[in-house]
């Protein structure tokens, strides 16, 4: 079932990786004869590839953010795969490698006839040789290591909410969003809405950010299976290197997701390949005596229905969100209100879990005093570290069970 | 204090984006005076109005009844930001609201090609200033000019005096009430003056003043080019009408008129 997983280390690299992949594939559909390919050979002395399927896998340091794609061979116009009964093949590489022979994707597009990759592993080098016009060769050779299974534990059909819209839609939704957003808030608002909203860590009060949100009516949505009021944060910049890939090949994107602090799952597919991106979402914070205020401004899921319903033409019916602000001698009125910590876990510091190479995904929470909110942190994901390699389960495994929130 | 706005007009809604655009342009802190009937946006130095027209619906309730204005703090480029998404937008609303603090909520629904709508909404943060504060951000009188004149095309003295920055950040202003403006550097090596002519004056509002001086005499004043680069830079369209007024060696007034909006900017000489 593993291909060659690769531990890629930098996570910036996705959509660019994936993108010239994409385009790679792109160009041996349409055009055949012209041939831009890919040819996966393997040299007669390695062990062969188990399935017919090449997977490229990446989690970033923090273990928060997983993605995989998997080819299938017909994506490639030549795929020499493994004879069964042999160790499936694993090597990692640099992300840095790997994306600098595939630079620049218009020079790719434009030079480039064939691309061959192969894998030597007597010399451990993966190499990529780059056919380009005027009988130019470029090989590149790339060292590897050989590595553990890089296995994410993820079952889209565990996750009791799904939404799936075309790329398209999604791309305009996080459009009004300030490109250095780190993290959005997506939920379910009233009335079957679609709300994104930028989300702030709450960690300086001083410097106060502007707040972007936006609501979509389900209809624009291909299947919305969701309750209202659910809602997940999840790091917006991952989620645009998939999207911005999705949005170039014209897919649609399914979004799996549970609830906080559970992974959430992005999704795309077509006949040639298969996406899956796993997110860490924020997880919520122990209910505290403050937090038990107007519903409206406790949850994000109320926060989200505020806006949820558009004022669509009485104006003067806004007068509900208009406060009168007590100005000057600011005597403890509404103004004062005290800063609600977001009922989402304050910030988004990826506890650095090393909790890959175990089973139980053990997110020992540091013991904190009751009634203090958590420390900011990240429900670590997911992954086990299938040492065992050759007949990992196919089919849905389940779900790693992660500590419940409770912190004592 | 009580503060909302609808506006529907997709000109004017182009209109009010390119002012923001030009405040995001010019400042990065802007205050916002909310009165009755106008709305303006207040640089340090230089002011830049809206009017009234712009919005379908505009209430205001300033901060009492003979106050009867608000006045507001924001940073320029989250208004800015918040008005790109407004280019598509059927109903842009502005009000005052108070989420956690003062913000300018900036709510806008967009065309959208399936039936359901898009809503965006910008919480922009504000800060309200005192009152104790506004007479700093009052309407700087304007001193009788020495010259008026007509501007050039701002597009072409946007090239020039970029060009001319490369020499010297001293320049000098000087025109006459014969339409001649002059823009001149001076270095130890090297002068370059450009001479704009046939610019036209409007008629001087002191006739007084303009008895003494013959026609040809020159008003001069000498600005940091940066700051006048800053104001050109901002201006993406030619305004309806552009006039420059200069009091000699004191200041130097812009006055431009984009169809609703006004646009006042203030160079003081330097010293």
């Amino acid at each position: 079932m593993e291909k060659i997983p690769a531990d890629w280390k930098e996570r910036e690299g996705f959509s660019r990786r994936w993108w010239k992949w994409r385009t790679l594939g792109q160009v041996c559909e349409q055009k055949p004869a012209r041939g831009l390919g890919l040819t996966l050979q393997v040299t007669a002395s390695l062990s062969l590839l188990f399935l017919a399927q090449l997977s490229l896998r990446t989690v970033n340091s923090s273990r928060s953010a997983y993605a995989c794609f998997l080819f299938a061979p017909l994506f490639f116009q030549q795929y020499q795969a493994a004879t069964p009964g042999q160790d499936p093949l694993r090597c990692k590489i640099l992300m840095k490698s790997f994306l600098s022979v595939f630079r620049s994707l218009a020079i790719l597009e434009k030079t480039v006839e064939k691309c061959c990759i192969s894998l030597n592993v007597r010399s451990s080098r993966l190499v990529v040789q780059l056919y380009c016009k005027y009988g130019v060769r470029k090989t590149h050779n790339l060292s590897f290591q050989d590595c553990e299974s890089l296995q994410a534990v993820f079952d889209p059909a565990v996750c009791p909410h799904v939404l799936c819209a075309p790329a398209r839609v999604l791309g305009e939704a996080v459009l009004p969003f300030p490109p250095a957003l780190a993290e959005v808030t997506l939920g379910i608002g009233r009335g079957h809405r679609i709300i994104l909203r930028s989300y702030q860590e709450e960690a300086d009060s001083t410097i106060k950010a502007m707040v972007t949100e936006m609501s979509i009516g389900g209809e624009d949505f291909q299947q919305l299976q969701a309750q209202e009021g659910v809602a997940i944060t999840f790091c917006l910049k991952e989620f645009r290197g998939l999207l911005s890939f999705a949005e170039s090949a014209n897919l649609s994107l399914s979004i799996y997701f549970d609830g906080p602090g559970r992974p959430a799952i992005f999704a795309i597919k077509d006949s040639l390949l298969d996406g899956h991106f796993v997110l860490a979402t924020l997880s919520e914070p122990d209910p505290h005596p403050q937090d038990l205020r107007a519903p409206e401004l406790q949850q994000p899921a109320p926060q989200l229905q505020a806006h949820s319903t558009p004022h669509l033409d009485d104006f003067a019916l806004d007068d509900i969100d208009s406060y009168m602000i007590a100005m000057e001698t600011t005597v403890g009125s509404e103004g004062s209100r005290t800063l609600p910590s977001t009922s989402l876990s304050p910030g988004f510091q990826p506890h650095c879990s090393p909790g890959s190479h175990s089973e139980e995904e053990d997110d020992t929470e540091p013991s904190t005093v009751p009634g203090t909110p958590p420390p900011k942190k990240f429900r670590s994901l997911f992954f086990g570290s299938i040492l065992a390699p050759a007949h990992s389960p196919q089919g849905p495994s389940p779900v790693l069970a992660e500590d419940s929130e409770g912190e004592g | 204090m009580k503060f909302r706005a609808k506006l529907v007009d997709a000109a004017c809604l182009n209109n009010f984006t390119r002012v923001s655009n030009m405040i995001a342009k010019l400042a990065k802190t802007c205050t916002l005076r909310i009165s009755p009937d106008k709305l303006n946006f207040i640089l340090s130095d230089k002011v830049a109005n809206g009017g009234e027209n712009f919005f379908s619906e505009f209430q205001m309730e300033g901060v009492s009844a003979e106050n009867n204005a608000i006045y507001l703090e924001l940073t320029s480029e989250n208004l800015s930001r918040a008005l790109k998404t407004a280019q598509n937008a059927r109903v842009l609303k502005i009000k005052l609201t108070n989420k956690h603090f003062p913000c300018l909520t900036v709510s806008i629904e967009l065309l959208s090609v399936s039936s359901s709508s898009r809503v965006v909404t910008h919480d922009i943060p504000v800060k309200v200033i005192p009152r104790k504060l506004w007479k700093d951000l009052q309407e700087p009188t304007v001193p009788d000019a020495d010259v008026s004149i007509y501007l050039p095309v701002l597009k072409t003295m946007k090239s020039i005096v970029e060009k001319m920055k490369n020499i010297s950040n001293h320049l000098i202003i000087e025109a006459n009430l014969n339409g001649e403006l002059n823009l001149k550097i001076e270095t130890e090596l090297v002068c370059v003056t450009t001479h704009f002519k046939d610019l036209g004056n409007p008629p001087l509002a002191s006739e007084n003043a303009s008895q003494d001086r013959s026609s040809e005499q020159m008003a001069e004043v000498h600005i940091d080019i940066r700051k006048l680069l800053q104001f050109l830079a901002g201006q993406q369209v030619n305004p309806t009408k552009a006039t420059c007024n200069i009091v000699k060696n004191k200041i130097v007034h812009f006055d431009l008129l984009h169809e609703d909006v006004s646009l006042q900017y203030f160079i003081p000489a330097l010293s």
